[in-house]
């Protein structure tokens, strides 16, 4: 099958990869423990997937604002972004 | 013997899945692939990273679409639920007149958008238009929407009222249908009065109708797009220029696919972000209430 008209890149691809195995990550962990809703720091209560979504959108913006707001390397941000979604799981 | 859970249900998702696949997921994963690049032709692509999300945030044309279309929102927003509320209570709930309401509630549900987009042009006309030529002849204030943004702006808001307000209308309709008489009977020999039935048993039991009505109508009217594109065409000026008509206007009129593409995509994740935030409120005023 011809994906040319996808005009895949080598970075594009592993961010899809590295969403895709997340995904894979969540539903064997779900499987094997199935998630509990709790509070943490963030205003309501969470179920692990919720507390991914919450990390990988605000992983976004964080971006984003770095993007928009400085010329600091994306590096430093993607540090961040990772920190921040590190906490959500973990504290959120 | 133990019991184990029966998960084969889940494959029955699975078709629905493979149409959002190719229906969504695959076209925006293109759409990501298309924002970090400079396309010349068809297999020419040049990387240049977070370049188009840098361009795009730093427009202050953007800015200015974007503001524009939160203040449309909101207001929408802020006139249409109320009122669909205020339109539920008060139809009929037995008899022909239920169906009669429910149908002449319903007909601008069923006109297409550039065609309701068309009725307001003729409509709106100041010189042959029903309503321009009421308001500018017989109420004396001077009204043309293609000239003055304040007019524009009106239009274009009044006429998502007249085609929207309907759903809302129908969704919180069904939400009051389904409370059970005994509720009112109770609140009756409580001797509640009309706003507190309204307050602790119309409006609870509305609360899921009354999410999906925010969140549709939100979604919808933070992607307008062909209303106020046939009726105004983003003028007077930009002034009624909201996000996707700005977006076309850069896709398909100056055929920037990289900038559109990180466009569309921070576009994305605003729509993502609030309609995630009106969930979770809502859904948490619902526990709130539960208690």
């Amino acid at each position: 099958m011809d994906l040319t008209w996808m005009e895949w890149t080598p970075i594009t691809a592993y961010f899809f990869i590295f969403i895709g195995c997340t995904l894979a990550v969540m539903t064997v962990w779900q499987v094997l423990s199935p998630t509990v809703e709790r509070k943490g720091f963030l205003p309501m209560a969470t179920t692990r997937g919720d507390r991914l979504f919450v990390g990988l959108l605000g992983g976004c913006y964080i971006l984003l604002a770095f993007i928009g707001l400085s010329e600091v390397s994306l590096w430093y941000a993607l540090a961040v972004a990772l920190a921040f979604l590190g906490g959500v799981m973990r504290f959120g | 013997m133990e019991k184990w859970d029966d998960n084969k249900a889940w494959f029955l998702v699975l078709p629905v899945f493979l149409v959002v696949a190719f229906s969504a997921i695959i076209p925006l994963m293109t759409v990501v692939n298309y924002s970090v690049q400079d396309i010349m032709a068809p297999g020419q692509g040049i990387f240049v990273g977070p370049e188009w999300y840098r361009e795009v945030l730093h427009d202050p044309r953007l800015h200015e679409a974007f503001l524009r279309q939160l203040i449309y929102s909101f207001t929408v927003l802020a006139i249409e639920i109320p009122l669909g509320i205020a339109v539920a209570l008060t139809l009929p709930s037995k008899g022909w007149k239920v169906s009669a309401c429910l149908v002449l509630l319903a007909l601008p549900l069923l006109i297409p958008w550039n065609v309701v987009g068309t009725i307001w042009v003729v409509f709106s006309r100041p010189d042959i238009g029903l309503a321009g030529v009421t308001i500018n002849e017989l109420l004396g204030i001077p009204y043309n929407y293609t000239a003055d943004p304040m007019d524009s702006w009106l239009t274009v808001v009044i006429m998502d009222i007249w085609h929207w307000t309907p759903l809302v209308v129908l969704l919180c309709y069904a939400g009051l249908q389904a409370i059970p008489e005994a509720y009112y009977q109770a609140a009756k020999i409580d001797g509640a009065s009309r706003w507190a039935v309204f307050r602790f048993i119309q409006l609870p039991k509305m609360r899921g109708v009354l999410m999906i009505a925010v969140l549709l109508r939100f979604m919808d009217s933070f992607m307008i797009y062909t209303e106020p594109f046939v009726l105004t065409g983003g003028g007077p000026g930009n002034s009624t220029t909201f996000l996707s008509q700005f977006l076309t206007k850069m896709a398909i009129g100056q055929f920037d696919l990289g900038p559109a593409a990180a466009f569309s995509l921070i576009y994305f994740l605003v729509i993502l972000l609030l309609s995630y935030i009106f969930y979770t409120v809502i859904t948490n005023l619902g526990k709130g209430v539960a208690k």
